[in-house]
């Protein structure tokens, strides 16, 4: 009996011991990383954490890094890639060591940026040259910038695509889904793609938010209204992604999807379509070479909805770029960001938005530009809100589950209608908004 | 240390008695750093046990009172507010019907190993190569058995393949319906899982002494008869640790599914919802909660389990 009280006691002592250590403290919060009056003269060297395991595994970093110490030469640069890497940057976030200059994982919330990184400048200053500073502006501050933009879209294989007789963007998700309809019956290719296993896929249809309304507000829309309101994007989105399903038009089994796989078999036109981003282009294009198919077979085409007679797609940043506040390189740190965003042709070579706002489109972009589609950047004064609408719902639009649940109701494997699912989701959204604001 | 090896080096002379004045005391107690010695090779693995096990389950124990979203610096004591939060909510524990799957799985899994056992516990031709072959999938790490049996699952996969071999032509999406997937990854983790409770029945089974098998021969008794009256017996703490295991294991069902469909389609287990909550929505301190919670259902089916067939001493001769 003792021994068990003796037992217990200890544990409770530890229970509290660990609680004592969890919690960092914040005395660095506030900092500024100014940029270097002279890059000749900044001296130190910095560890870049990115997920960009592939570009630091075949060198194109280290590349990088040496253009860079061409106008920077006292800086030596030091890239740590990391392939789970939302996983491995939050728990070494718990300390200090989270490098010099990282790349700000999604799971961090917006009003504990100040306590993380140092500021970039002031969203007045930067919103000036700069795509996406809203989307890391606290209080006014910058506290980081993506080095790329992308826009959300439907892949294509044109070929296939021609093949079933359809030349033309789809204008609205019923003339979508006629073109899939098309595809289905004229073509041995399977229509459209989910890629339901590999999840991450599905969480793209989010970035449908604002192409249907032509709305650069849709993101305060989100925090204020319900997403899956009659007509509201994220219901035209969903209810498009159900009607495919629900028609036959996707793959036969989704459950052992392969996203490796899935491009080859794009660029061969085994599969006509999938909905994910210019990002994608680049990596389909590879695929193409390797399948030994034609590269320029890979297209491009907004969401089919059309206000005032054209398309709109919305740009969203990728992974930001901020240096740690605990840094003590923060002019070296911000040094390289100001590069790497600016000269280091990063963006171009991923076929990539620029984040500069007066740079030309990309490549792949040039079919929007002919058809003037118009490119809106989403206002993302609320998107921390919706974050945490999001988590506290456990609704998840930026997550794989409900668009997965919504995919099984549309195959028949789970029982219920879809504006149930939809009027369910609507509620626990609104229940968790109305928690926020008591 | 130079003292006492001196003296262990004289042979014929107890180590400890050294100094006559000591003499009455010594034989009960050894000197401070004999007693200190098995204390000193304890030392590593404590620690690291302290420092790997009992710490994070503390710290766990800790965060379940809180609010922590697994990265902010800032933590509100919530009190038990968690713990009231997954108790309302009855929707989190629906997942333990899926559990239900792996439970029928397992008086499977424990039906077949104590039937293999059985039988190569007795002279059969090959029996160390079907031991191999039974035992081989446990020794498989989990991650890989989730990758393969995905392409085995997969439409037109290994198993459509050779259901075509045999004549059976099907278009079933094995993982496609929650009835349909459940039992697939039951299916799994019986595969995988067979192999540890077949070891550990035949390592129970070959510590009956022979001559009670001689003995029931003489008298008699058939095969059926000896398993009835001498293995089942002999074996029964072995087989209530399985059961515990078992159980245990089918309500913390978590590899298999994650890798496979990450509980997706009506797959998801209480540990794979507690992971979400954790790692999704950064309800660190409600996913902890849920943990503790589920450690304290294993440990009440257990007990209750203990209850009702209690450990009684087994005595065959």
């Amino acid at each position: 009996m003792n021994r068990r009280k003796a037992l217990a006691g200890s544990l409770a002592v530890l229970a509290l011991l660990a609680s004592a250590c969890t919690g960092t403290g914040g005395s660095a919060e506030g900092a500024d990383a100014e940029a270097p009056d002279d890059p000749s003269a900044v001296k130190g060297s910095i560890t870049v954490l990115t997920h960009r395991t592939d570009l630091v595994q075949d060198g194109t970093m280290k590349k990088y890094a040496a253009e860079f110490n061409k106008t920077h030469p006292g800086v030596k640069v030091e890239f740590d890639a990391l392939t789970d890497y939302e996983g491995e940057v939050k728990i070494r976030m718990n300390t200090e060591n989270y490098g010099d200059v990282l790349m700000i994982p999604a799971v961090i919330e917006k009003k504990d940026y100040p306590r993380f990184f140092a500021s970039l400048g002031s969203e007045a200053e930067r919103s000036a040259t700069y795509r996406f500073t809203d989307y890391a502006t606290v209080d006014g501050k910058v506290y980081g910038q993506s080095p790329i933009g992308v826009v959300p879209g439907f892949v294509y294989n044109r070929k296939t695509w021609s093949a079933a007789g359809v030349t033309d963007w789809p204008t609205t998700p019923d003339a979508f889904l006629d073109a899939l309809r098309a595809i289905r019956s004229k073509t041995d290719a399977v229509p459209y793609y989910t890629n339901f296993k590999d999840m991450w896929p599905l969480t793209q249809w989010t970035n449908v938010n604002g192409s249907v309304g032509c709305d650069p507000d849709a993101t305060t829309r989100l925090a204020e209204g319900d997403p899956w309101a009659e007509g509201a994007d994220l219901r035209v989105a969903d209810t498009l992604l159900y009607d495919i399903v629900r028609g036959g038009l996707a793959e036969k089994d989704p459950t052992t999807t392969n996203w490796e796989a899935s491009k080859a078999k794009l660029a061969k036109g085994e599969i006509a379509t999938m909905w994910l981003g210019s990002w994608a282009v680049v990596q389909l294009r590879a695929a193409a070479e390797q399948a030994g198919t034609d590269p320029a077979d890979i297209g491009f085409m907004p969401f089919p909805a059309q206000q005032d007679g054209a398309f709109c797609a919305v740009t969203s940043p990728d992974y930001q770029q901020a240096v740690n506040v605990h840094s003590d390189n923060k002019a070296a740190a911000r040094a390289w960001i100001d590069w790497f965003t600016d000269t280091s042709g990063y963006a171009a070579a991923n076929l990539a938005l620029s984040p500069l706002k007066d740079a030309p489109l990309p490549d792949v972009l040039k079919p929007y530009e002919e058809r003037g589609v118009e490119l809106i950047d989403l206002d993302d004064t609320k998107g921390g809100e919706v974050k945490t609408i999001d988590n506290r719902s456990e609704v998840g639009i930026y997550k794989p589950d409900y668009r997965q649940e919504l995919v099984d109701l549309a195959r028949g494997a789970r029982e219920g209608s879809l504006d149930g699912f939809f009027d369910d989701l609507g509620e626990r959204w609104a229940e968790a908004r109305d928690s926020l604001g008591s | 240390m130079a003292d006492t090896t001196r003296e262990a080096a004289r042979p014929g002379t107890p180590a400890a008695p050294a100094r006559p004045g000591r003499t009455a005391r010594a034989p009960r107690r050894a000197p401070l750093p004999r007693r200190l010695t098995p204390w000193l090779f304890l030392l590593a693995p404590l620690a690291l046990l302290l420092t790997f096990t009992y710490a994070p389950i503390a710290n766990m124990i800790a965060y379940s009172f809180t609010d922590w979203d697994g990265v902010s610096p800032e933590l509100n004591y919530t009190g038990t507010g968690n713990y009231t939060e997954l108790l309302t909510r009855s929707e989190l524990f629906e997942v333990f019907f899926v559990s239900g799957y792996y439970l029928v799985a397992s008086v499977v899994q424990i039906v077949l190993a104590l039937y293999f056992a059985t039988v190569l516990s007795f002279d059969v031709r090959f029996r160390n190569f079907f031991k191999g072959v039974l035992f081989f999938p446990y020794l498989i790490n989990g991650v890989a058995i989730g990758f393969v049996f995905l392409y085995f699952f997969q439409d037109g996969g290994t198993l459509d393949s050779v259901l075509r071999l045999l004549g059976v032509e099907t278009d079933h999406a094995w993982l496609g319906t929650p009835s349909s997937a459940n039992t697939s990854l039951a299916g799994v983790s019986v595969w995988r899982y067979l192999g540890l409770n077949f070891v550990l029945f035949l390592g129970a089974i070959q510590s009956i002494p022979g001559e009670l098998y001689e003995a029931a021969e003489i008298d008699g008794a058939s095969r059926w008869h000896q398993f009835r009256h001498i293995i089942a017996p002999g074996i029964r703490p072995v087989l209530s640790l399985s059961v515990i295991l078992s159980v245990s294991g089918s309500l913390s069902v978590f590899e298999i599914p994650y890798i496979m469909t990450g509980g997706a389609t009506g797959t998801e287990t209480f540990v794979i919802q507690t992971v979400k909550l954790a790692f999704q929505f950064n309800k660190t301190g409600l996913a902890s909660a849920a943990a503790v919670v589920l450690l304290l259902i294993v440990l009440a089916v257990t007990w209750v389990q203990r209850r009702i067939v209690p450990d009684e001493k087994v005595d065959l001769v």
